[in-house]
C-alpha cells in the first residue's frame, strides 16, 4: 500500500504573545518556535502504522523553504521512506494554490491513500485535504478518527459533532484529512533525526512542475490581521494562591456549584 | 440583487443549531443588499423539519431521495454544482461543520469558484463579500477578501451567529428531481456510534473541575481528581487530554464532546479553542486559571486568574482539607 502524507511547519503560539507585522497580514515570527503541525504529526504516524501492516511505500510532502525540511526530517525519522519538498519561491498561496500544487506533485507518485491533517495551527483553514481530492478527483473525507483497509476500501470513522462518530465505507484510493487522537505519534530522538538523513529528500521547483499560470492564482487574500475585539471577558483574581483559593470557593458557593 | 443559498445541515430527522444560524445571517445580509434567501434540503423522504426552513427563506429547494437518506459529500457536491450552475447565487453558506469540511472544498474546486472557510462573521461591500475569521487558534483575527468570481462559498462555524427569531417569510417548496447522471457516491454509510456515554454523565454535573493541556502529564490527572473529589466536583477535560487517552471521551467537553451545563465550571490549563468554549456556553459562571493571559479562555470566562494550574489546585486542596 502506497501511502502519501502531507505536513506543514507552523510556529507554535501557546503562551506567546502575539504581535503583527507593520505591514498588517501576518504576524511577526521571528523569535517562534517551529513545530511539525499537530494534525500532520498524528497523519504521519497513521501512514507509518499503514505501512508497517500492508508493506508499501510512505512519501511525506511539503510545500516551503529550506527551513520547512525540518518537519520533512522529523517524517522520515517516524518511517516515512522519502520526502519531497516543493519549492515555491516568493509566491503569494492560499489554500487553493497549495491544494493545486500538491496534485501536481501526487499525481506523479503511486498513491492508495493520501493522508493530510484536518488543518494546519497557523491559518486554522481545513480545507487543502479535500481540495487536493477534488484535483486528484479522489473520494474523500474530512476529520477521519480511524481506519481499516480491505480489498480497494476502507472502513473508516468521522468525527461529527455532538460525540458522534460516523463509520462509513469508502473507495481506494482516496484522500483522508486526519483528526487528532486517532493514534499515539511515536517519539522521535534526536538521533532518529540524524539517522533519517541518509533517506532520500527530493527537491522539486515549483517552476518546473508545469502548472497552468491561472491555477496558481490565490482564490483569497488576507486582506488584515487585528487581535481579538475587546470584550467583557474575565474579572481577574489578583493575588497569592492562598487568596486565590479562598476567592474561588467564595464564587462557588455563591452561585450554588457545591455537590 | 441576487441570491444567497443555505445549505440546510440536518441529522437523524433533525435541524442542526447552525442550520438556524446560517438562515439568520442570510436573513440580515439579504435585507441590507436585497438578496433573495434560497434553502436548499438534501436528504431522504419524510423529512419532518421542512416547515421550519420554508418559514425562514424566501424559497425551499428540496432534493428528496432514498440515495440522499445520509449525508454524501459526494452527492451533495454534484447536485450543488448543477443548482449553482443553474442559478449563479451570489453566496453560498455551508457549515463549517465535519460535513461541511467534506463537502464545501470540493466543491469549491469543482466549480472554480472561491471559498473561504470557518467564518465568524461575513461583510459584503462593492458587491463582493469579505469573511472574518480567526487564526492561531483564535488568538489572532483576520480579514479575508475574495478574488472576483460569478459567486462565492464560505463555511459558517457554529454558535457565533445567533438562531433565527420566529420565521417571517412563507418560502414556495419545490421538490427537485435528483439530476439524472450523477455517479454512486464513493463513500457508504454503514452507522453512527455515540463515543460520548459513559460511566459518569458530565452534562449532569452542577460543579466541573475541567482540565486541559496545561496539566502537562498523565500523572497529573489523580492530582485533579482528587481536588474535583474534595470539591464535590466532577472531572471533565479538553480535547488534547482525551486525544492523549488520559481520560476518556465520555468526560470532553466541547462541539465534538458534550455541551455542558454546570452552575461553576472551572477551567485549569484550558487555552479555549472555540470548539471547547462552544461546549460551556451553558455554564453558569465560569473560573479559568491559566499561565497565559492572552489565552482565548479568559474571553470566554467570567473570572480569571493567571497562575500556574498546580498552585492554585494545591492551595484550594489545603483550604479544603482545613
Amino acid at each position: 500500500m502506497d501511502i502519501v502524507v502531507c505536513v506543514k511547519r507552523v510556529p507554535l503560539t501557546q503562551e506567546v504573545d502575539l504581535e503583527i507585522t507593520p505591514e498588517g497580514r501576518e504576524i511577526k515570527k521571528d523569535s517562534l518556535v517551529y513545530v511539525m503541525n499537530d494534525w500532520d504529526n498524528y497523519a504521519v504516524e497513521e501512514a507509518v502504522l499503514l505501512q508497517e501492516k500492508f508493506g508499501g511505500s510512505v512519501t511525506a510532502v511539503t510545500i516551503g523553504d529550506e527551513e520547512d525540511e525540518e518537519v520533512l526530517r522529523r517524517a522520515l525519522a517516524m518511517g516515512a521512506d522519502r520526502a519531497i519538498r516543493i519549492e515555491p519561491g516568493e509566491r503569494q498561496l492560499d489554500s487553493f494554490v497549495v491544494s493545486r500544487i500538491l496534485a501536481q506533485v501526487i499525481r506523479e507518485i503511486p498513491h492508495d491513500i493520501v493522508l493530510t491533517g484536518v488543518q494546519a495551527d497557523d491559518d486554522n483553514c481545513g480545507m487543502v485535504g479535500i481540495m487536493l481530492a477534488e484535483h486528484l478527483h479522489l473520494a474523500h473525507a474530512a476529520v477521519v478518527t480511524g481506519m481499516e483497509p480491505e480489498n480497494g476500501e476502507a472502513e473508516i470513522k468521522m468525527e461529527l459533532e455532538g460525540g458522534i462518530d460516523e463509520i462509513s465505507r469508502i473507495k481506494l484510493p482516496a484522500v483522508l484529512s486526519i483528526q487528532t487522537g486517532i493514534n499515539e505519534p511515536r517519539y522521535v530522538s534526536i538521533m532518529g533525526i540524524r539517522k533519517a538523513r541518509k533517506k532520500e529528500l527530493k527537491v522539486v521547483d515549483l517552476g518546473d512542475l508545469n502548472i497552468p499560470e491561472e491555477d496558481l492564482a490565490p482564490r483569497t487574500v488576507v486582506e488584515e490581521f487585528f487581535l481579538p475585539p475587546e470584550t467583557a471577558g474575565a474579572e481577574f483574581i489578583e493575588g497569592d494562591a492562598t487568596f486565590v483559593a479562598e476567592k474561588i470557593l467564595e464564587i462557588i458557593k455563591e452561585k450554588g456549584g457545591t455537590g | 440583487m441576487g441570491e444567497i443559498l443555505v445549505l440546510v445541515e440536518h441529522r437523524n430527522g433533525a435541524l442542526r443549531d447552525i442550520t438556524h444560524e446560517m438562515l439568520n445571517k442570510a436573513d440580515a445580509l439579504s435585507r441590507a443588499r436585497s438578496h433573495t434567501v434560497t434553502a436548499v434540503v438534501i436528504g431522504g423522504k419524510e423529512l419532518s423539519f421542512l416547515d421550519h426552513v420554508t418559514e425562514r427563506a424566501d424559497e425551499v429547494l428540496l432534493f428528496e431521495d432514498d440515495r440522499l437518506s445520509h449525508f454524501s459529500a459526494d452527492l451533495s457536491a454534484d447536485i450543488l454544482a448543477g443548482l449553482i450552475e443553474e442559478r449563479r447565487p451570489f453566496l453560498t453558506l455551508m457549515a463549517h461543520s465535519s460535513w461541511g469540511m467534506n463537502l464545501a472544498p470540493a466543491l469549491a474546486v469543482k466549480i472554480g469558484y472561491p471559498l473561504a472557510t470557518d467564518a465568524v462573521d461575513i461583510l459584503v461591500d462593492q458587491d463582493r463579500p469579505m469573511v472574518i475569521r480567526q487564526v492561531y487558534s483564535g488568538k489572532m483575527f483576520c480579514r479575508v477578501s475574495f478574488q472576483e468570481s460569478q459567486g462565492y462559498l464560505i463555511t459558517v462555524r457554529s454558535g457565533v451567529f445567533p438562531p433565527h427569531r420566529a420565521g417571517e417569510r412563507r418560502g414556495d417548496l419545490i421538490r427537485r428531481d435528483m439530476p439524472a447522471g450523477i455517479p454512486e457516491s464513493r463513500t457508504q454509510f454503514v452507522e453512527f456510534v455515540d463515543t460520548a456515554a459513559g460511566e459518569v454523565d458530565i452534562a449532569q454535573a452542577q460543579l466541573l473541575v475541567s482540565v486541559g493541556r496545561g496539566i502537562g502529564e498523565e500523572e497529573n490527572v489523580p492530582v485533579m481528581q482528587e481536588l474535583a473529589d474534595l470539591m464535590g466536583g466532577v472531572l471533565s477535560c479538553s480535547r488534547p487530554v482525551v486525544d492523549k487517552n488520559w481520560l476518556p471521551k465520555f468526560r470532553q467537553v466541547g462541539t465534538s464532546g458534550k455541551s455542558v451545563k454546570p452552575k461553576v465550571y472551572l477551567a485549569f490549563g484550558i487555552s479555549g479553542a472555540f470548539q471547547h468554549v462552544a461546549g460551556i456556553s451553558g455554564a453558569g459562571t465560569v473560573i479559568a486559571v491559566n499561565k497565559d493571559r492572552k489565552a482565548p479562555i479568559f474571553r470566554a470566562a467570567d473570572y480569571g486568574v493567571v497562575d500556574d494550574l498546580f498552585n492554585v489546585a494545591a492551595a484550594l486542596k489545603e483550604k479544603l482539607k482545613h
